[in-house]
C-alpha cells in the first residue's frame, strides 16, 4: 500500500509533466516562430484555468457518488465542491484526475493555433470542463453510463481524453475558421528538435497516465494478497503495453509516410510516437503484448494516413488533434473489441479471443456516446463564444505582426535569421521591429 | 573602382573568404540572404502538406576594389564557390564613384 501511494505521486507528477511542458512544446515546435509562445501559452493557461475549476466542481462532478456504477452522466457538482469533506490523505488521487482534466483541455488547443484570442481560451476552457470533460470524465471513470452500465473498456482515457479532445478539436476548428492563408502559405513547423523533446517526454509523461490508471478489485486492507498480485502484475501489463505500442505506432507511421510521401521524417515519428500513445491509452490494461504492437502499428498508420484528410476538407485543424487523437482515440477504444483478453484488467474477451461480438459492440457504443456528448457541449460553447466575445484576433494582428506579439507584447526569439530560407518572404518586419526596439532602448 | 557582389552557397564562405584573405582583400561586407535562381527551391513535406520552399539561403558578399584588381578578386570568387553544381550562385561588378573613410574622411583609393 505504501508502496502504491508513492507511486500516484510520482505519477501525478508525470502527468502533470505531459502538459507543461511537454505538450506545449510538441505543439510549440510544430507553429510557426511567430506563434510559438502563445502556442506554449494556451497549455500553460489551461494547467492553472481547469486546475483551479477541478478543485471548485471538477471531482465533485465525476467522482462524488462512489463510483456506484448508476450509470448517471453526471454527478452532483456540490456534493464536494472545493473538496469539502474530501480528506488529505485523498488528495493525491483529486491531483491524479486533475492532470487529466487539465491535459485533455491543452490538447484541443492544436486545432485552433496562432488565431485565437487568449482572453476567449480562458473563457473556453472552465466551460469545456464543465460540460464536456467532467461529466464524460464520470461517464467513464467514475461508474457513470460508459463504463458504470454499458461496461465498455476504457483504462485511462480513450473516450474521456481522447475522443473527447479530439470531437472538440474538430468542432471548434470549424466554428473559429481557417488561419488565414491556409492551404496557400507555408505553414512550416518552426522548430522540430522542439517537438521531438515534447513527443520523448510525452511518451515518460505517459507512464504515470496510464499505469497510474489502475483501479483496485479490493483493498489493501481486505485482501493483501490479492492487492499486491493486482498491483505487480497490472502495473507491468500497461507498463509494457504503453511500451510496445507507442513502438510500433512510430514505425507506422514512419513506413505509411515513406511510402506515401517518400521520406520518414522526424515530425513523422514525433506523430507517431503520439498517435500510439492515444491509442493504447483505452487499450493498455485489456490486450497482451501482441495486441499492443498490433493496436499500436494500426494507430501509427492510419494517422499517419489521417492527418492528410484535413486538406481535402480545408479543415484547419491545424496540428492535427483530429488526425491523432480523434483518429486515435476511437481506434484504440474500438480495437479493444477485437484484442481484449479476460485475463485482462477487464476480464473481457474480444473477438479475436473467442469472446464475440459483444465487446465490439459496448466500445463501438462507448465511442459513439462520447462523440455525441463532446460534439454538442462543444458546439454550444464555441458557438456562444463566437457571437458573444468573439474568437479571433484580428486578420492584421494574424498576418503581419503574429500572435505572440499581439496578444502577449513577446517575440520568442531575439534574432532574425535571413539564412533559414523562410518559405513566404523574409521576416523584414522581425528586423524593423529590433532596431525600433534598439532605439528604445538607448533613448 | 568596382564594387564585386557574389551571391554563394553559405557552405563555401568560408574558401572564399581564405582565398581573398590570401590574395590581399582586407575587408568585406558579409551578410546573410535568401534568393532563387534556375535552382527553383525545394520541397518539405510535414505530415503530408507538401510545401515548395521557394527561397534558398545564400551568403552575399560585397567588396569595393581598385579597377586593376577586379578580374583577379571576381575570378578567386569564382573559383572557391565553385562546386559545379546548379546553385553555385553569381558574381556581378558594378562601377562605384566615389569611396569615403569614415574614420578619416580619405577618399576613393586611398579609401580603400
Amino acid at each position: 500500500m505504501d508502496g502504491y501511494y508513492a507511486w500516484m505521486i510520482i505519477a501525478t507528477a508525470l502527468v502533470l509533466m505531459m502538459t507543461t511542458p511537454a505538450l506545449a512544446l510538441f505543439y510549440g515546435g510544430m507553429t510557426r516562430a511567430k506563434s510559438v509562445l502563445n502556442m506554449m501559452m494556451m497549455s500553460y493557461v489551461a494547467m492553472a484555468v481547469v486546475g483551479i475549476v477541478y478543485v471548485l466542481w471538477g471531482w465533485s462532478m465525476s467522482f462524488s457518488d462512489g463510483f456506484s456504477g448508476d450509470g448517471k452522466l453526471f454527478a452532483n457538482p456540490f456534493k464536494l465542491f472545493g473538496l469539502k469533506d474530501v480528506t488529505p490523505d485523498n488528495y493525491i488521487y483529486v491531483m491524479f484526475q486533475l492532470t487529466f482534466a487539465v491535459i485533455t483541455a491543452a490538447l484541443i488547443s492544436g486545432a485552433i493555433a496562432d488565431r485565437v484570442k487568449l482572453s476567449s481560451w480562458i473563457v473556453f476552457l472552465p466551460l469545456w470542463a464543465t460540460l464536456s470533460y467532467f461529466p464524460l470524465a464520470h461517464m467513464v471513470f467514475g461508474g457513470g453510463l460508459i463504463g458504470g452500465k454499458i461496461g465498455a473498456q476504457d483504462y485511462a482515457g480513450g473516450t474521456a481524453v481522447h475522443i473527447n479532445a479530439g470531437v472538440a478539436g474538430l468542432v471548434l476548428a470549424l466554428i473559429v475558421g481557417r488561419r488565414v492563408g491556409f492551404q496557400r502559405d507555408p505553414m512550416r513547423p518552426h522548430s522540430l528538435p522542439l517537438t521531438m523533446i515534447g513527443a520523448g517526454m510525452l511518451w515518460v509523461g505517459w507512464y504515470g497516465f496510464n499505469v497510474g490508471s489502475i483501479v483496485f478489485h479490493t483493498t489493501f486492507d481486505q485482501n493483501p494478497d490479492a492487492f499486491l498480485a493486482q498491483f505487480y502484475s497490472e502495473t507491468g501489463r500497461t507498463f509494457a503495453n504503453t511500451t510496445l505500442a507507442t513502438m510500433a505506432a512510430m514505425l507506422g507511421w514512419l513506413l505509411i509516410e515513406r511510402l506515401m510521401h517518400g521520406k520518414a521524417t522526424t515530425l513523422g515519428a514525433a506523430s507517431g510516437i503520439v498517435a500510439g500513445l492515444v491509442a493504447i491509452t483505452p487499450a493498455c490494461g485489456a490486450v497482451d503484448i501482441s495486441g499492443a504492437i498490433a493496436i499500436g502499428a494500426i494507430a501509427g498508420g492510419v494517422c499517419a494516413w489521417a492527418v492528410g484528410l484535413k486538406f481535402r476538407f480545408n479543415l484547419d485543424d491545424s496540428l492535427d488533434v483530429v488526425g491523432v487523437h480523434l483518429v486515435g482515440g476511437i481506434i484504440g477504444t474500438v480495437l479493444i473489441g477485437l484484442f481484449s483478453t479476460s485475463e485482462g484488467a477487464g476480464g473481457v474477451d474480444g473477438l479475436f479471443y473467442g469472446g464475440g461480438l459483444g465487446s465490439l459492440g459496448d466500445q463501438t457504443l462507448g465511442a459513439l456516446i462520447a462523440i455525441g456528448w463532446s460534439g454538442v457541449a462543444t458546439a454550444i460553447i464555441g458557438l456562444a463564444i463566437k457571437y458573444t466575445i468573439g474568437w479571433r484576433i484580428s486578420e492584421e494582428d494574424e498576418v503581419n505582426d503574429g500572435i505572440d506579439l499581439a496578444q502577449h507584447g513577446e517575440s520568442a526569439y531575439d534574432f532574425a535569421s535571413l539564412g533559414g530560407g523562410g518559405g513566404h518572404g523574409l521576416p523584414s518586419g522581425a528586423l524593423a521591429q529590433g532596431s525600433a526596439e534598439a532605439r528604445g532602448v538607448n533613448a | 573602382m568596382k564594387l564585386v557582389t557574389a551571391v554563394i552557397k553559405p557552405h563555401k564562405w568560408e574558401e572564399v573568404r581564405a582565398a581573398l584573405e590570401a590574395f590581399g582583400v582586407t575587408g568585406m561586407t558579409v551578410s546573410e540572404v535568401s534568393g532563387y535562381g534556375r535552382q527553383k527551391g525545394h520541397t518539405e513535406v510535414y505530415r503530408g502538406a507538401e510545401y515548395d520552399i521557394a527561397l534558398v539561403p545564400k551568403i552575399r558578399i560585397e567588396i569595393v576594389v581598385d579597377d586593376g584588381d577586379v578580374e583577379d578578386v571576381s575570378g578567386i570568387v569564382v573559383k572557391a564557390a565553385q562546386t559545379g553544381r546548379i546553385g553555385d550562385g553569381k558574381v556581378w561588378i558594378s562601377p562605384v564613384e566615389s569611396v569615403i573613410r569614415v574614420r578619416t574622411g580619405d577618399r576613393d583609393e586611398a579609401a580603400i
